[in-house]
């Protein structure tokens, strides 16, 4: 909580947000961060050496939260990637997994059974898709097929405007032969 | 578009870097990679800046440095288009953070995007906005966010509703602004936008009390609503997670209740029937449906007493605690922990399954087990839950040792019925985990067992038992060879067998192997082989019969390469050789050590003395706080109170003579000039005289009578010319003229009586109060103390009043003050005449307290006083 207000309105007053977002490959090495809470350059790098290493030396029937340093981080180990999230202490940690569960299944169905590979050759896509997921470290839609919608709508704005561009260098090329 | 200094495309780069074999051939790539997108940017064309970025980004991830790149992020988001515009607020994002000031160049585009046209554009800014923005950029841009949430199309609804919860976070004073467009979203029938909506409202209802009493009496009914047709709705494959329609829905009506439900009885009443439904009705075989009723128990504990749903609660956290998923049995111990505060006994009910659950091969599941356990102790049950937890040090992993150890002696040492008990358990706790346990444990358990003289016999036994075993346990050997040293003359005896105690065969011979042992042993740390040597000296008094096994002992330490012991074993060869007169009074038991005092001194809560090393001993300023073992241990209080840490710790310490635990020591490396002078004082319980009183206090810390009224005391020999050079005692030659030198003669300070530095007795923030002292001839026992308060503060300090108590070996007079009132940066003065029934023994204490009106409010501080300079 960077962002502590107090009040005692009700007994947790931490306010209740997703921290931040971190993909680990097995080998350590990051595919996506993405950062809620106001950390510098080099907190976030001790952050991540921190966290990774804690999480790929978990066993693996173990349970899916740690406890670090006052927060909590779920994990998910989905084929040879972590999904992480570090979330308050009296977050729901059952629910953070259901996000993580969420915005795979959405990745899986953009990239078509997804693997590491799309997320390191289109790792902006992961971020975009994500975009339309969260903001604020808060969850933004529950229905899959509405991301996937609003995706593919922007990926299209982005096709046309690549024709547009080609088009137009087209005529420029014909213009100046 | 193909310029020929184009570069690398992303892809290839990607390609190359994922080749690299080594780090250092990664970091080649990367810095060529850097240099070509650095010359591209230099040269400004709009059409690589897509590209530059992207892989800019890709190189972030990596770790490293992409600072350069951020204005590139800023006209990207200035070009028109939407591919530029998009790529350039991921590069804002990831490359920036809100603490940046380049990112208040941005805020005009925002400003733009939010108005763009196209819905997508103003997605985006609404995205990034609710990702990074500060507190100026919230201000700035509130109001085009408030707007936006009543935007025709639901995506950007749904955006400008968590955009604004990022802002009312950030400045809490904008919360009334979005009140009622919050609640307009209340009404949707988009998901999105209904989960992005009561978000919003939950997060304003936490922020602002006025929209909490909006929400609670317009929503409340309408919420509930909605929660029932969720709950009751028909099969939606959009939503299904599961089995359960929307669960992430659910969560946050849940959570958004749990706020209007808390403290508002009617709210609570209203809500009962849904709770009571999702907490029956919802599948509990997949974690969605789990998720939803840990929200809902939440909701149930947290809102006003209803408590029928709490049995409900209850149960749920019972069946999660048995089920077999980790996952679930986590959330359950963490939130057992919180109905602990309501139903204590529906807690206690699962103690047997929580205490497995400590047992736990997941150490997450293992630590808050622990916790709760720890909660659930109390008088009836803590024999029963100790052993339980004992048993198990006995096997856990390695790792959780030090964890379970410290909750064990915390346990032990709040609930313990008897003294007993609490050193069986302790005994048991340093055999198993003694390595683990922190210097205050063990501190505290001597401490006790010096209080329990009725155990002395019993506890030295005990602990020569067990170190017989467990040997590799630092702590247990150093408590078993501060007993034996202490206590030997019972192990030998049997004295005090207890009715449960098998006699046991031990020579004296037997004891001092122990200790032996210990000094010899390679990995025995520097703290114990001094503990050890202190023990061998008693034990020379203790054992006479094999006192020249044990002198072969100490002098073999002659040789030690640490110099401490090196010293210390000369000195006590010499104690041993030529002192055979003094001795055994040198050597006494230790006197009982107070109890109460420790644990002040332990609990650490009160301001430290925080004089250094530097300052001289007798200028303390602060002696507050720091309760004085002192006067009952008659130890040297000087170097104590001057040490720079005040902990109970650092004072039991010097008090078992062992303050060379110091990495200057350990390292080999020479001590201090000091320390080697305070080492032996502190073992003979004489303490660092500083030379202003050096006699004095020789002669208390010995704990002998009064310095002129009992000469013929072999003690009392000491307590002439501790020379002023004491501190330099390092080199040999000093040794021994601290030792040699114990001429029968009186100091000539003794008889004419002692010159007393003043003190500060008393310093806070606004007050600072000094004592200065005097005695009248004739009466050693009296000592005139002028106080002098002086108001730190720039206000006036009226109806000031001091008041002093004093334990029973002394007597206080105090006469009025100078004035009840005290100005600003002023000053009064009172006199206090006080008479020391102890005068030679003990040491002057006294507790005060000081009241004043300070702008007509009444102020109260309080202290003790136990700097006062020995003597008196």
């Amino acid at each position: 909580g960077t962002d502590d207000h107090s009040s005692d309105l009700f007994w947790e007053s931490r306010i209740n947000m997703i921290h931040f977002v971190l993909l680990v490959s097995r080998q350590g090495k990051v595919r996506l961060t993405k950062w809620y809470s106001p950390y510098t350059q080099k907190e976030r790098s001790k952050v991540i050496r921190e966290l990774s290493g804690v999480i790929l030396n978990r066993g693996p029937k173990l349970c899916n939260f740690i406890e670090w340093r006052g927060y909590k981080v779920v994990y998910k180990r989905y084929a040879s990637l972590y999904f992480c999230m570090c979330i308050d202490e009296a977050d729901n940690e059952l629910e953070v997994l259901e996000i993580i569960h969420h915005y795979v299944e959405i990745l899986d169905r953009y990239f078509g059974s997804v693997c590491e590979l799309d997320l390191i050759f289109n790792f902006h896509k992961a971020y975009y898709i994500l975009d339309e997921l969260l903001i604020a470290g808060e969850l933004q839609e529950s229905s899959k097929k509405t991301v996937a919608r609003i995706i593919s709508a922007q990926d299209q704005l982005v096709e046309a405007a690549k024709e547009e561009a080609s088009s137009i260098s087209n005529i420029i090329a014909q213009a100046t032969k | 578009m193909n310029s020929i200094f184009s570069g690398t495309r992303l892809r290839d780069m990607i390609r190359s870097i994922r080749a690299c074999k080594t780090a250092a051939e990664e970091r080649g790539v990367v810095r060529k990679e850097c240099a070509d997108i650095r010359a591209s940017i230099n040269e400004n064309d709009p059409h690589d800046r897509h590209r530059n970025l992207a892989k800019l980004m890709f190189i972030h991830m990596l770790g490293y440095p992409t600072h350069f790149g951020q204005m590139e992020c800023l006209k990207l988001i200035a070009s028109p288009g939407f591919p530029e515009k998009r790529i350039g607020y991921l590069g804002l994002m990831l490359l920036l953070d809100e603490r940046q000031e380049v990112l208040m160049l941005v805020t005009n585009s925002l400003k733009q995007d939010l108005n763009h046209t196209n819905q997508y554009v103003v997605g985006l800014a609404l995205c990034a906005l609710g990702n990074i923005c500060s507190a100026e950029m919230a201000r700035d841009l509130a109001p085009e966010v408030e707007r936006l949430i009543q935007f025709r199309d639901p995506n950007i609804r749904k955006k400008a509703a968590l955009c604004s919860t990022r802002i009312v976070r950030k400045v809490p004073d904008l919360a009334e602004n979005f009140i009622n467009a919050a609640s307009s979203l209340l009404k949707e029938k988009h998901h999105g936008v209904l989960i992005t909506g009561v978000q919003l409202c939950y997060e304003l209802c936490t922020i602002n009390d006025e929209a909490l009493e909006y929400f609670r009496k317009k929503c409340t009914e309408g919420l509930i609503k909605t929660l029932r047709d969720i709950t009751n709705s028909a099969y939606q494959p959009e939503y299904d997670v599961a089995g359960i329609t929307d669960p992430f829905l659910h969560i946050r009506l849940l959570k958004l209740l749990r706020v209007l439900g808390h403290g508002d009885a009617d709210a609570s009443d209203l809500m009962t029937d849904i709770l009571a439904q999702v907490a029956t009705k919802t599948e509990s075989n997949k974690n969605a449906g789990n998720a939803v009723l840990y929200e809902c128990v939440e909701t149930i504990m947290a809102i006003e007493d209803t408590s029928s749903l709490r049995v409900l609660a209850i149960n749920i956290l019972g069946r999660f605690l048995s089920n077999r998923d980790n996952n679930i049995r986590y959330v359950a111990l963490n939130m057992l922990m919180k109905a602990i505060a309501f139903d204590d006994q529906a807690v206690q009910r699962h103690r047997v399954t929580i205490l497995e659950c400590v047992k736990d091969p997941d150490a997450s599941i293992r630590k808050r087990a622990l916790e709760l356990v720890s909660l659930l102790v109390n008088e009836n049950n803590v024999k029963q839950l100790t052993k339980e937890l004992i048993d198990y040090l006995e096997i856990s992993d390695e790792d959780f040792k030090e964890d379970l150890s410290a909750k064990i002696c915390s346990i032990v040492e709040k609930f313990s019925p008897e003294k007993i008990w609490y050193i069986d358990q302790m005994l048991k706790v340093l055999s198993e985990a003694g390595k683990f346990v922190k210097d205050d444990v063990w501190h505290a358990l001597i401490v006790v067992i010096s209080n329990a003289s009725e155990l002395h016999g019993y506890t030295v036994r005990a602990l020569y038992k067990a170190v017989l075993t467990y040997s590799e346990q630092e702590t247990l050997v150093r408590v078993a060879i501060w007993c034996i040293g202490e206590y030997g003359d019972l192990l030998v005896n049997n004295v005090g067998m207890l009715g449960i105690e098998d006699p046991i065969t031990v020579t004296e011979s037997d004891a001092v192997d122990v200790v032996e042992d210990a000094i010899t042993r390679h990995n025995s740390d520097m703290t114990t082989k001094a503990m050890a040597l202190v023990a061998l000296l008693k034990l020379s008094s203790r054992f006479p019969s094999i006192s020249e096994r044990i002198k072969d002992i100490i002098v073999k330490q002659k040789g030690s390469l640490l110099l401490e012991m090196q010293q210390r074993a000369i000195e006590f060869n010499s104690i041993v050789d030529r002192h055979k007169n003094i001795r055994s009074s040198l050597v006494e038991r230790m006197p009982v050590l107070d109890e109460a005092t420790f644990n002040v001194r332990r609990a650490g809560s009160l301001p430290a003395s925080v004089s250094t090393m530097a300052k001289p001993s007798v200028s303390i300023p602060n002696g507050v706080a720091a309760a004085p073992l002192v006067d009952l241990l008659d130890l040297g209080s000087d170097d104590i109170m001057a040490a720079p840490s005040s902990s109970g710790a650092d004072f039991l310490q010097d008090l078992l003579g062992v303050d060379l635990g110091s990495s200057s020591a350990q390292s080999g490396a020479t001590p201090g000039p000091k320390a080697g002078a305070d080492l032996l004082m502190d073992i003979l319980s004489i303490g660092t005289p500083s030379p202003a009183q050096n006699n004095t206090s020789s002669i208390d810390l010995l704990s002998t009578a009064g310095i002129n009224n009992n000469p013929s005391n072999a003690l009392d020999t000491l307590s002439s010319p501790a020379p002023p050079h004491i501190a330099t005692t390092a080199s040999a030659g000093g040794m021994f003229d601290l030792l040699d030198g114990l001429s029968p003669s009186p100091s000539k300070e003794a008889t004419n009586g002692p010159a007393y530095p003043p003190i500060v007795a008393y310093e806070s923030s606004t007050l600072k109060i000094e004592f200065t002292f005097s005695k009248p001839s004739g009466n050693p026992q009296e000592t005139n103390v002028q106080a002098t308060f002086i108001n730190l503060s720039p206000n006036t300090f009226t109806d000031f009043i001091f008041q002093a108590a004093v334990p029973k070996f002394l007597q206080l007079h105090l006469d009025p003050a100078s004035s009840n009132t005290l100005p600003a940066s002023g000053n009064i003065t009172q006199n206090l005449r006080v008479t020391n029934s102890q005068h030679g023994k003990k040491s002057l204490v006294m507790r005060m307290r000081i009241g004043y009106k300070l702008n007509g409010k009444d102020v109260l501080e309080e202290g003790q006083i136990n700097n006062f300079p020995r003597g008196l």
